[in-house]
């Protein structure tokens, strides 16, 4: 099993009866394989992570053993529901798992969740395999009701997405009494009872702090002495992989640390080193204890480890005995819009209005990349919207006309609507496009609830956008098929001139999509003599098109190559054929 | 299972669509019915975009990281040529190198910014002079089935690694389809019968 697989069927072992998160990666699979697996729990895709984590957070309160998931970046946008829930507490076991992606693999930063436990003061557990991912989730929900906290669950990309085996069990149900129970002493956060709540969330500190001394999955491994490694997580099987026969303090709690049993490991070993990945966070700790370790000087600060990086950080040499590289130029293989995707046809029609776009996470992110180029700036989830409006009312005529957001439809209910509203009340002249393509399509085609399905493929309400629009008060919206590049050139053309807010929505469903096919699937042809080599539909970034170079040009011919059709890749969506100024591109 | 205490280390690399992550879910499962500890791991956040794919399978009595250290891969078993290149550092100096020989452009070669590298398969001969290189949608064409291009390299790769046939059989077998079990045991044995050839 994946990591993931290991928290899903954790979730399903030990009584979880409602799991809520939003995709991201790498989170996303853990909600997936609930949905598919495990039909006990009641499950959903929730609009962002705040509300994720709040339905998670409801369940508990009832009694129910609950769990939210998320990336790491989601845990920002929980933040508000996450630092007062180590207040209420729950009551139900309740488990937040957050995945961190060191390296960046899918990601716009590299941020580390354990300083958020330290900061909410909420106990943090790590796993370092399929299995323990499976155990901890129910240790997780076990400290969660035995402390009255909630759990955060920290995983990392190398731990969610590696395989290894695991040994499953049947379900047990959590220990709480279900139902609605009045406790405003708890559970109602005014100052008044916030103040009576701060005192017992740090007396819990301390009582978890003394439960990790026996916690059974922090555990010390001794073999030579003459170095002591302190690790957790996927680093400690690197650690591990490195150095199989030094000794090893291997926390299965980052946070609280069990002080005397770290004490009584270093008093054993003569030298003793922190292996973890991103922030010094155990590291310090350790050294506030007034402990000598070595660290960060060692592994560094950024990106993600590996067992020939730690081996060399130790030892500054790897004992394997590489190949070597061979010395070729080796050009890069960037992820790419797919053939036939939406996004490309709007970005064209946008590239033709020369405009400046602020935009945000999604598929659409891609379009920053060249040729396409289209995209300036990426902040965070739902941010282009709030970053065009400020753009278009600091700078007045230098960017009106100039300037759009863009957004995706899974976005734009994730932290979309917000900054629609202030644009559509505060004023202005930004012009918004939502790029919908019916799908949360980079986390792999999730439904949202503008979709009309939920999580386990049964039929819901599909959320109106334009209704949605109208309701703030925009004056002006268009709903376009971005494929016709010529018109939505010409839409958006109109949209910049207005001087009061608009909305596009240029919708057509991904092209991975298997539900809701619009294209034909039908390649297209280049005729190669008609073709001037202008280079219009390369510069789409299609990657069903080639340009080939003509080596022996003939007499006469000025052109430097032509463009060529994959006619396995192509799947018809005609915004080359839209763009080709000398009409050579034809069906096949 | 076999008795030494070494970990296989199986380095499997291409791009986003060539059913690499499929290849490598059946080899661990073939390496856990035969009793090993295994341990995969792959970076396929955007790999449906035509991104570079690799997935590390490692397995053995006792496997702690599921990444391959630089320089241990045993085997590396690309799909694409330059995708061998991007990874070959990770091979060991003995390490074998089985090649889909395909060409998959990126972006920057199929907008004409870049060439493609000339002589690939040539280089990684120079290197490793026993390179299995085999034009394998050739073979699954003529096989009438081109979904079997990675069934036929996990053929060529077993003959590499110390796991009898039955096991993998098995396991095919008990994952796919039953109406797809014949053409991928037939793909299976054309890989075999390629290796030994």
């Amino acid at each position: 099993m994946s990591g993931n697989e290991g928290i899903a069927q954790g979730a399903y072992e030990y009584g979880v009866r409602l799991a809520s998160a939003y995709p991201g990666t790498p989170s996303t699979e853990i909600l997936e394989y609930i949905g598919e697996r495990y039909p006990d729990i009641k499950a959903g895709w929730a609009p962002n992570e705040k509300v994720a984590l709040e339905v998670a957070a409801g369940a508990a309160y009832g009694g129910s053993r609950a769990m939210a998931c998320m990336k790491h970046v989601g845990l920002n946008v929980a933040a508000d529901p996450f630092m007062t829930l180590s207040y209420t507490g729950v009551n139900g076991g309740l488990v937040i798992v957050v995945c961190d992606d060191p390296e960046m693999h899918s990601s716009q930063n590299e941020q580390d969740t354990r300083n958020f436990a330290k900061f909410g003061k909420v106990p943090c557990l790590e796993p370092s395999d399929s299995q323990e991912a499976k155990d901890l989730i129910g240790e997780a929900l076990r400290i969660s009701e035995e402390f009255d906290t909630p759990v955060i669950l920290r995983s990392a990309t190398r731990v969610s997405h590696s395989m290894s085996l695991v040994e499953t069990k049947p379900r047990t149900e959590g220990l709480r009494e279900l139902g609605l129970k009045k406790d405003p002493m708890k559970f109602v956060m005014l100052p008044a009872m916030a103040r009576k709540r701060h005192p017992v969330v740090e007396q819990r500190l301390k009582d978890v702090a003394a439960f990790a001394e026996t916690f059974p999955y922090n555990k010390v491994i001794m073999g030579d002495d003459s170095l002591g490694i302190i690790s957790s997580g996927i680093t400690f099987q690197y650690a591990r992989e490195a150095f199989p026969n030094v000794s090893f303090l291997k926390l299965g709690m980052v946070w609280p640390l069990p002080e005397k049993m770290i004490r009584d490991f270093a008093s054993k070993v003569k030298r003793i080193v922190i292996i973890e990945e991103l922030d010094p966070f155990i590291e310090e700790a350790i050294r506030l204890m007034g402990i000598k370790v070595e660290g960060k000087e060692l592994t560094g600060l950024c990106g993600e480890l590996s067992p020939e990086k730690v081996e060399k950080a130790l030892t500054g040499s790897s004992k394997a005995k590489s190949i070597g590289p061979i010395d070729i130029d080796v050009p890069l293989r960037p992820p790419n819009m797919c053939p036939g995707c939406p996004h490309r046809a709007t970005f064209t029609a946008l590239k033709k209005n020369k405009v400046y776009v602020a935009g945000d996470i999604g598929c659409y992110t891609l379009g920053a990349l060249p040729p396409v180029g289209m995209l300036d700036n990426c902040l965070c989830m739902g941010a282009g919207i709030g970053i065009a409006s400020g753009l278009d009312r600091s700078l007045g005529d230098l960017a009106r006309g100039k300037a759009v957001a863009v957004i995706g439809d899974s976005t734009f209910f994730h932290s979309g609507m917000t900054p629609l509203l202030e644009l559509a009340y505060n004023g202005g002249s930004t012009t918004v496009v939502i790029m919908d393509n019916r799908t949360t399509a980079m986390t792999g085609a999730q439904p949202h609830p503008g979709t009309g399905f939920t999580l386990r493929q049964d039929p819901t309400i599909s959320a109106n956008i334009e209704k949605l629009a109208e309701a703030f008060g925009f004056k002006r919206i268009r709903t376009i098929n971005p494929y016709n590049v010529k018109d939505t050139e010409k839409v958006i053309g109109e949209e910049l001139e207005a001087a009061e807010p608009s909305l596009i929505i240029a919708r057509a469903p991904c092209a991975l999509l298997k539900t809701e096919r619009i294209l034909p699937d039908k390649p297209l042809k280049i005729e190669a003599e008609l073709c001037k080599g202008c280079k219009s539909c390369i510069n789409t970034g299609c990657p069903a098109l080639e340009f080939v170079k003509i080596e022996e040009p003939k007499e006469g011919e000025k052109r430097k190559g032509y463009s060529k059709i994959n006619e396995l890749l192509c799947v018809g969506c005609r915004t080359c054929q839209e763009v080709c100024k000398f009409d050579c591109i034809k069906e096949a | 299972m076999s008795e030494n205490n070494r970990v296989y280390n199986v380095l499997i690399v291409g791009v986003g669509g060539q059913g690499i992550i499929l290849a490598s879910d059946v080899l661990g499962r073939v390496a856990a019915a035969y009793g090993y500890d295994v341990k995969k791991n792959e970076i396929h956040g955007m790999a449906q975009r035509g991104g570079s794919v690799s997935s590390h399978i490692r397995f053995g009595k006792s496997v702690s990281s599921p990444i391959i250290t630089l320089g241990e891969a045993d085997v590396l078993l690309s799909f694409e040529q330059i995708e061998t290149i991007r990874y070959f550092p990770f091979l060991s100096e003995k390490g074998k190198v089985i090649l889909n020989d395909q060409k998959i452009l990126p972006p920057a070669v199929f907008t004409g910014k870049q060439d493609y590298p000339p002589d690939v398969v040539q280089k990684i001969k120079e290197k490793v002079p026993d390179a299995v290189v085999v034009d394998g949608i050739s073979v699954a064409q003529k096989m009438g089935n081109p979904r079997v291009l990675n069934v036929i390299f996990l053929g060529i790769l077993s003959k590499y690694l110390d796991i009898p046939a039955d096991v993998y059989e098995k396991v095919l077998k008990e994952s796919l389809k039953p109406k797809l079990v014949d053409v991928n045991l037939k793909a299976f044995h054309e890989g075999r019968s390629l290796a030994a050839a």
